[in-house]
């Protein structure tokens, strides 16, 4: 694979990540992370949502008029996703019901119009695939962490087996009744930013003003 | 960021093949969603169908896998007139829909505000019941439920034994609440915590509430008390507001008392 | 009136697209750095929201809905599988005008919202809006309650996260947790108190 296919398909994991560096696809990273099915359920859709609406979009790139671009970008990822949604419906009936809502809120996650408005409109099809798959990819890198950290936490089980028995299960387990609500999920990301910028220094954003303390000798 | 727009007169942005453009795009795009919503409507509806039977089975206690058509021939689908409580003779129960006729004006009826409070608005002046009838009779009544959570109108069957009172089973095949937190409603575990909870107490009055938490086994009211999920509060009490109205005078309560007082009836 | 008086409200406080329902996070958490910013893209969300809720209701009622088309002699058309396309398309819409008048009039607006300008056309806060409207089923004058009141629920919580964020300026925030980091602790932190809120029936 050439440099820069390599570069497209694995900066947004860690370098370039969608969630933690780009804030984008935060709504979904927030409400599907109670527990870590839905969430692998979010990841595998949206990675294939977005990686085929960049090479759609890319593919009409050069004769796009810049005036209609996001409508038209907005069209063909609305249309994928409905397709998408509607053969679920007739060939996966069973788990399509446990992804119809998820499936919705694909068509409003902001990495996938960011990457086809950022990247796909300006870039060969090949490449913005790659971006598309990279850019899922970095996505289901933070939503299974996030995930199973409030499954965990909260309810002690991971994918539904019990890891942590419940005290009301008659274990030692008492669960972090927060982990469930929505406010954890930042408060973790926040901690996984945390984490990933004290590994990579470089995506430290400089702080605005820095109290600078000024040492003094008094002139005897 | 966006480029500013610097090429308003070059070969992209004519007006003319802007809308070209759209125009394509959107023929492409609506024949691409139209073609796919079309061609696998039948497949959708069957399914659909299927999975509806699939879950009348399961909360009448017989499946376990294997032909749903077939089992399904063992359930005895019945209408009755809600506000009577009586069985109707002469409407096909196979081919009656009920959301279609609660949106007629003749067949529908409004849902007064007070009652409402399983927000659904209207229904229908008949409803489908289901019987699963057993040696000694009839074994268990199936009632279609319905009703407003937190996102959505959530849909299932409720099962109840012989006396009209027991809860056999329960089920919701159709919701959009919350992944992950709200849609505990369609999962077997928690439908599980139903068996065996009653609905009115002795002197008749309807007690089955979802708990904003867990039940207590010395809870004197357990047994009208099913557990709650913490974080899913709304939608615990959307369960709880529509059997309130279901099994209230304005939905199923006339039936189920001709049930408990003729014991099923013809 | 009472009614449109307690959908406002209901809008901003307890229902707070932003804070209690967690849409539109995404512009939500990049734009608040400045509370000057923070103003233009409310201001942007608000006007979005008064034209868009209205407009998608109203299209839902006469067009999609099964059997809406009876006054065009359609009476069995269903087309509420649109729903969704159509919505982003009138969102999309309205958003591009709004970028177009914001590049001509006010440059340096335009400019400070960079690429989170036409991210308002998949800002789940303006979609929310439309399917919330929707859904219950409001009347033209309710939605066009509803659209301001969302909007302006929106935009209050962002220019309070920017307050905040301005007054967090001359703090010493560790370096990993510098802006983005400590943002998101922020917003969990206001979403922690707003919930105060829920359950409350006017």
């Amino acid at each position: 694979m050439s440099s820069a296919a390599k570069r497209a398909l694995l900066d947004p994991v860690v370098d370039s990540n969608p969630v933690t560096l780009h804030v984008l696809g935060i709504c979904s990273a927030l409400a599907v992370t109670t527990s870590l099915l839905p969430s692998l359920y979010m990841c595998l859709a949206l990675t294939v949502v977005a990686a085929s609406a960049n090479a759609a979009v890319s593919t009409i790139r050069h004769v796009l008029p810049s005036s209609i671009r996001i409508i038209v970008q907005m069209t063909i990822i609305a249309s994928l996703v409905i397709v998408v949604d509607e053969s679920l419906k007739a060939f996966a009936f069973e788990t399509s019901r446990e992804l119809s809502v998820f499936v919705g809120l694909i068509i409003t996650n902001c990495i996938v119009l960011g990457r086809t408005e950022g990247f796909a409109s300006k870039n060969p099809v090949g490449l913005s695939f790659l971006d598309g798959l990279g850019n899922g990819l970095g996505y289901s890198v933070i939503l299974i962490l996030v995930a199973s950290t409030r499954e965990l936490l909260g309810a002690g089980t991971l994918l539904g087996y019990t890891i942590f028995p419940k005290i009301a299960d008659g274990g030692w387990y008492n669960p972090n009744g927060m982990m469930l609500l929505p406010p954890s999920a930042f408060f973790v990301i926040g901690l996984i930013i945390w984490a990933v910028r004290s590994w990579k220094a470089e995506q430290v954003e400089k702080p605005e003003f820095r109290i600078h303390e000024v040492h003094r000798t008094e002139a005897l | 960021m966006p480029e500013p727009d610097q090429s308003s007169g070059s070969k992209t942005e004519t007006v003319a093949r802007t809308l070209l453009v759209a125009l394509l795009v959107s023929l492409v795009c609506s024949s691409f969603v139209a073609s796919a919503a079309v061609l696998l409507q039948p497949r959708q509806a069957a399914n659909a169908v299927l999975d509806v039977r699939r879950n009348i089975l399961r909360v009448a206690g017989l499946y376990g896998g294997g032909d749903v058509d077939e089992l399904y021939g063992s359930i005895e689908p019945r209408i009755i007139e809600l506000e009577t409580g009586a069985y109707v003779q002469g409407v096909d129960p196979e081919a009656f829909d009920p959301i279609e006729a609660a949106k007629d004006s003749a067949q529908g009826v409004e849902v007064p505000a007070e009652i409402d409070v399983a927000r659904i608005g209207r229904r229908a002046k008949l409803a489908r019941v289901y019987l699963v009838r057993g040696d000694a009779g009839i074994d268990r009544i199936i009632l279609p439920v319905s009703g407003y959570g937190l996102w959505s109108t959530m849909y299932g069957f409720l099962a109840l034994e012989a006396d009209g009172n027991t809860i056999a089973d329960i089920t919701f095949y159709e919701h959009g609440e919350t992944p992950g937190l709200g849609d505990f409603v369609g999962k077997p575990a928690w439908q599980a915590r139903w068996h065996e909870k009653r609905l009115f107490d002795e002197s008749g009055r309807l007690q089955i509430q979802v708990a904003k938490g867990h039940v207590s086994p010395d809870d004197p009211m357990a047994d009208y008390r099913v557990d709650g999920v913490s974080g899913a509060t709304l939608t615990g009490n959307g369960v709880t507001n529509l059997l309130e109205y279901w099994l209230g005078d304005h939905g199923y309560g006339p039936y189920l008392q001709r049930i408990r007082e003729e014991g099923g009836g013809t | 009136m009472g009614s449109h008086v307690e959908i406002f409200i209901k809008a901003v406080f307890i229902e707070n697209l932003a804070l209690s329902f967690f849409l539109g996070m995404c512009t939500f958490l990049a734009v608040s750095k400045r509370i000057k910013t923070a103003f233009g893209l409310g201001a942007a969300v608000v006007v979005v929201q008064l034209i868009t809720v209205p407009t998608n209701t109203l299209l839902y009622h006469f067009v999609l809905e099964d059997g809406a088309l009876a006054w065009a002699g359609l009476p069995d058309l269903d087309l509420s599988f649109l729903g969704l396309v159509t919505y982003i398309g009138v969102i999309a819409a309205i958003v591009q005008i709004l970028e177009m008048v914001l590049d001509r009039y006010f440059p340096p607006l335009f400019h400070a919202l960079g690429i989170y300008l036409p991210l308002i056309t998949v800002n789940c806060a303006i979609l929310g809006g439309t399917l919330f409207s929707v859904q219950r089923d409001y009347s033209t004058s309710e939605s066009i309650v509803y659209g301001i009141g969302s909007g302006f629920g929106w935009a209050l919580a962002l220019i309070g996260l920017a307050g905040i964020r301005e007054k967090l300026k001359y703090s010493d925030v560790p370096a990993g947790l510098q802006g983005l980091g400590i943002t998101f602790i922020i917003v969990g932190l206001m979403s922690l108190g707003f919930m105060a809120f829920a359950g409350i029936h006017l």
